[in-house]
């Protein structure tokens, strides 16, 4: 009875091993958004193109839609951008930008070098919007329902991997619903 | 003594022109400005490697920083606070886990190790104090042993 | 031509570790004492070529050698020689040849300070070192070759040290830690052997016992020495965060603390054997862990190398065998006959017992602590942190507990205190330590439940510790006599709780007592922290080595008088991109005034960090006391090698192997 009590530590041992080989290969500063199932939050913003229309969650209402969160400053968002052009272009994904903590003429400079794949973009030099929807940095790419609600986030860049693999999926998912 | 020194302290400063400067932001009471402080330490930088927001320069840390002192100003609850950037950011903002059904295990291990083990303890002190008892005293090599080792005690103290 | 030579070198080692683990345990399996007697030339020979891998790469580092992958990643020929030559263990490669150098160095020290074993003991031991060997040599060969080559493509000049590692702190602080965790692996290795030839007895713990305190003793400068760099090198005056990196050194500092006080119960009373030989063995493992964490990237942390997924299963996979391997022979061979052994209630192997209860629990505290979201994630319960306000709160209470106990633990005997007589005795220190509590945190400002209570458990130690120092050296030839005769592993203690108690006290204090200010200033302006004034007189711009600096000039005045004057600085590394906060410390005894710079405000204005930190220092001055202490008790008599009675230790040993006469030797 008593060296039953000695395997004990061994059998610890092993379900510790477990855990961490588990853990091996994992990113563990992915953070699922914690907006998922919630409606985007109340907003009213003006459009970057148009300081005299306000823009409102209505907007991403009626049709799935990407909410893409860019900037000039963020050089990711340069690497990224001629495949949101591509997808608007060649998919006729409906994507709506956000411009986050940027100035009007550095992101016209912006979108005059690399075109524009957006279908209307909300100009949020405060980064208010971001931060009620929980942008740590940027591009972050959410994906919202016709309800106009949160369906996923993906913090990084958005390549033809990541469109095939995640938001696709997603997307579909959220177009079956509706 | 301290109010000495205090007071000492304010007739040098009575010397200095400029006034006390203002905090980054700014409080009414020392007890305001540390509960900010404990807020902000408990608070973690969702884009940085593991950093409180206290700590980190990151602008979103910025922005946490002004949401904590915003929802202070306007006579939030601690618990109100952590509430909202967790919406925001999700439970990984918080390096005090809430104590719930998953974390209860978590949050109750050591106590539960140190009874556990103070009764192991227990049981070995009585094992052996029954044994003591049911058994005969020293043998007689082994009270020589303890002579020996009592001197050996002795001669290193 | 000499990187390569370098790899060859590795390789050589690594055929030495696998000759060294098979041959001398054969030999002493087998009682062939020709084979044994391979032990040590093989551990001297897998020293030298790992000496001469390491020679070899600190010379690609000097000469700026930038075909080699590891230094052009590391590397920058503007950086001073002595940062491009700690930055040989800058990096994931460098630093794991520097555990190996260790580890082989240990292994050759184990062969030449224990010829008065006897030989298969030896030959068993050196085996498991050389098994050991074996799995980082393949670690480094297959995953981190520090030697690989970016040929034809050679840059013109490297990417520079992380400017977080331009540091004194951190020349030094990686050799202590890693002295630390792989000093351990003797500890592991004197337990193994002991369980392969069934003879775990206090001979053993006697062996394992100078071994395991210079260990711990390394491991503790080693995790002080990180807490200070963090101190003033991060920017933000936090001297522990309970980061996953900073548990993981203090995972086996914990349990190797618990280890040496079991090893004192087993040398001197032949008991609690099996618990001893477990914490050796869980100890080494716990450092094992510590390198996995560290180099795998399962968790995010501020110090960890880049994480690399092949790297963290291959390392798994040896921790995975060495655990495994080592707790099945524990469980199949570890002794469950209770030994003949009478202890009262309140002797002090139930004290001891009791201090490893606590020691046992904080490690698991840690452990799990750090664990737990990693766990929670792999079952899909959410991505939770565990850090400060839940380490402070639960950890606390079992240092104050571990304190309590010590403290009274030092005036308990050995097999049976009489409990009405520790009581009377108990009944003054306590007096003493309450009032000077009292005293103490009147002096400091607020009342606070938890302050009292630290600092209580502190000065408690201390009391109790030299109470007992002043009974034990009362000689009727005069107390300095009484002091003199006292052993060497006697003042051990002393220092060592000593020291303990000051880390106590300097932990309680500051985190309880010190002032932490985020101010705006214009140069010009003054802010007051505690009692002292900061006066910040203006910012201008420094050019160094490698970097570009915002160089400000505060003066620090108490009562109105000037008592000293710091230069916090903003650095910004061009090679690197990267900005670095550089604070500057007024350091005292009795505290430290820290100024740092923070982020420009307007065009004027500059938010400035400014903290008073009392007895911030004894945090690592306790730390280095703790660590004198096991220097010293390693320095007993008795473990010294006596050349000239060689022939009376080898009937000693013989009759230690025993076990019957332990005590009669000591």
């Amino acid at each position: 009875m008593k060296r039953v009590l000695l395997f004990l530590p061994l059998v610890f041992a092993v379900a510790v091993g477990v855990f961490l080989a588990a853990g091996i290969g994992k990113d563990p500063t992915k953070l699922e958004s914690a907006r998922i199932g919630k409606p985007v939050p109340d907003f009213s913003l003006q459009s970057l193109n148009d300081p005299e229309q306000l823009l409102d969650a209505s907007l991403l209402k009626g049709e799935v839609s990407l909410l893409n969160v860019w900037a000039e400053w963020c050089p990711a968002c340069w690497d990224e951008h001629g495949y949101l052009m591509q997808l608007a272009n060649e998919k006729g994904v409906r994507i709506i930008g956000l411009n986050y903590k940027d100035q009007r003429e550095t992101a016209f400079r912006f979108l005059g070098r690399l075109g524009n794949p957006y279908q209307q973009i909300i100009f949020d030099p405060q980064g208010s919007l971001g931060f009620d929807l929980g942008v740590y940095g940027a591009p972050e790419t959410f994906v919202i329902d016709a309800e106009g609600v949160v369906q996923y986030r993906h913090v990084g860049v958005v390549n033809e991997q990541v469109w095939e693999e995640i938001l696709l999926p997603v997307i579909n998912k959220a177009r079956g619903k509706s | 003594m301290r109010y000495l020194t205090a007071l000492m302290f304010l007739l040098a400063l009575a010397g200095v022109a400029r006034a006390e400067v203002a905090e980054v932001y700014d409080f009414e009471t020392r007890a305001e400005e540390q509960r900010y402080r404990d807020l902000i330490a408990e608070l973690r930088c969702p884009k940085c490697q593991n950093q409180n927001i206290a700590d980190s320069n990151a602008p979103i840390s910025k922005d946490m920083r002004d949401q904590v002192y915003r929802l202070m100003r306007e006579g939030a609850s601690d618990d109100e606070i952590v509430g909202d950037l967790v919406d925001r950011f999700g439970e990984f903002v918080q390096y005090k886990p809430p104590v719930d059904k998953r974390t209860i295990v978590l949050w109750a291990f050591p106590a539960i190790a140190v009874i556990g083990g103070v009764l192991i303890v227990a049981g070995v002190a009585m094992r052996s104090r029954k044994r003591d008892q049911e058994e005969p005293a020293l043998s007689q090599e082994e009270k020589a042993r303890v002579r020996q080792m009592l001197a050996d005690k002795d001669q290193q103290s | 031509m000499y990187p390569e030579l370098g790899q060859i070198a590795l390789i050589l080692a690594l055929l030495l570790a696998v000759l060294l683990s098979v041959v001398p345990l054969a030999g002493a399996l087998t009682g062939r004492d020709s084979l044994q007697a391979f032990a040590r030339p093989l551990a001297s020979g897998m020293f030298v070529f790992t000496g001469l891998a390491f020679a070899i790469l600190t010379h690609a580092f000097i000469v700026d050698d930038f075909s080699v992958a590891y230094v052009a990643n590391n590397s920058n020929s503007m950086l001073p020689w002595f940062y491009k030559f700690s930055a040989v263990w800058g990096g994931h490669e460098g630093s794991l040849l520097l555990w190996i150098l260790m580890l082989t160095g240990w292994t050759l020290a184990v062969a030449v300070f224990s010829r008065k074993l006897p030989s298969t003991m030896v030959s068993q031991v050196l085996s498991v070192m050389g098994m050991v060997c074996v799995g980082f040599f393949l670690f480094i060969i297959v995953t981190s070759n520090p030697f690989d080559r970016l040929l034809p493509n050679v840059p013109t000049d490297g990417q520079d040290l992380n400017p977080l590692l331009q540091d004194i702190g951190l020349i030094i602080h990686p050799p202590m830690l890693y002295m630390g965790y792989v000093g351990f692996s003797v500890a592991f290795a004197f337990a193994l052997a002991a369980l392969i030839n069934g003879r775990l007895d206090a001979a053993w713990a006697r062996w394992s016992r100078p071994w395991t305190t210079i260990a711990w003793s390394f491991l503790t400068i080693g995790i002080a020495l990180g807490s200070w760099w963090a101190y003033y090198e991060l920017g933000w005056g936090g001297w522990w965060f309970w980061d996953p990196v900073e548990n993981a050194s203090l995972l086996p500092w914990l349990s190797g603390t618990a280890l040496m006080h079991s090893l004192a119960v087993t040398e001197k009373r032949g008991v609690f054997k099996s618990w001893t030989v477990l914490l050796a063995i869980v100890t080494f493992a716990l450092s094992l862990l510590g390198a996995f964490l560290v180099r795998s990237g399962v968790l995010t942390s501020v110090h960890a190398f880049a994480s690399d997924p092949e790297r963290g299963s291959f390392l798994l996979m040896l921790l995975g065998i060495t655990v495994v391997g080592s707790l099945a022979l524990y469980a199949f061979r570890a002794p469950v006959v209770h030994v003949r052994s009478r202890y009262g209630s309140l002797s002090r192997e139930i004290f001891l017992l009791l201090n490893n209860v606590l020691l046992v629990t904080a490690t698991l505290l840690v452990a799990i602590g750090t664990l737990y979201p990693l766990v929670l994630d792999y079952l899909d319960m959410g991505k939770l942190s565990i850090g400060e306000p839940f380490f402070n709160t639960t950890f606390s209470p079992l240092a104050i507990a571990a304190g309590l106990l010590l403290g009274t633990g030092i005036f308990s005997r050995w097999k049976k205190t009489d409990g009405g007589w520790l009581g009377r005795k108990l009944l003054w220190p306590l007096a003493v330590s309450l009032v000077a509590s009292v005293a103490v945190i009147k002096m400091y400002g607020d009342f606070k439940p938890w302050a009292f209570a630290g600092v209580f458990t502190a000065i408690w130690v201390t009391v109790a510790t030299l109470w007992d120092l002043w009974d034990k050296s009362s000689s009727r030839k005069g107390r300095l006599h009484g002091l003199k005769r006292q052993t060497r592993s006697y003042w051990g203690m002393v220092l060592g709780h000593l020291g303990v108690a000051m880390v106590m006290a300097g932990a309680t204090v500051v985190s309880n007592y010190g002032i932490e200010r985020d101010v705006r200033m214009v140069p010009g302006d003054s802010a007051m922290v505690g009692d002292y004034q900061i006066l910040f007189k203006e910012i201008g711009d420094r050019r160094g080595a490698n970097f570009t600096a915002q160089y400000g000039s505060f003066d620090v005045l108490l009562d109105g008088k000037k008592v000293s004057e710091l230069h916090p600085e903003k650095r910004n590394y061009p090679v690197g991109m990267s900005v670095m906060t550089e604070a500057d410390i007024d350091a005292g005894l009795f505290r430290d005034i820290f100024v740092a710079i923070g982020e420009r405000i307007s065009d004027e204005a500059w938010a400035i960090r400014v903290q008073y930190k009392p007895l911030v220092r004894w945090l690592w001055l306790g730390s280095l006391i703790m660590a004198i202490g096991g220097f010293l008790a390693i320095a007993d008599k008795r473990y010294r090698i006596k050349a000239r009675n060689e022939a009376a230790d080898k009937a000693r040993a013989g009759n230690l192997v025993t076990g019957k006469h332990a005590e009669a030797s000591s």
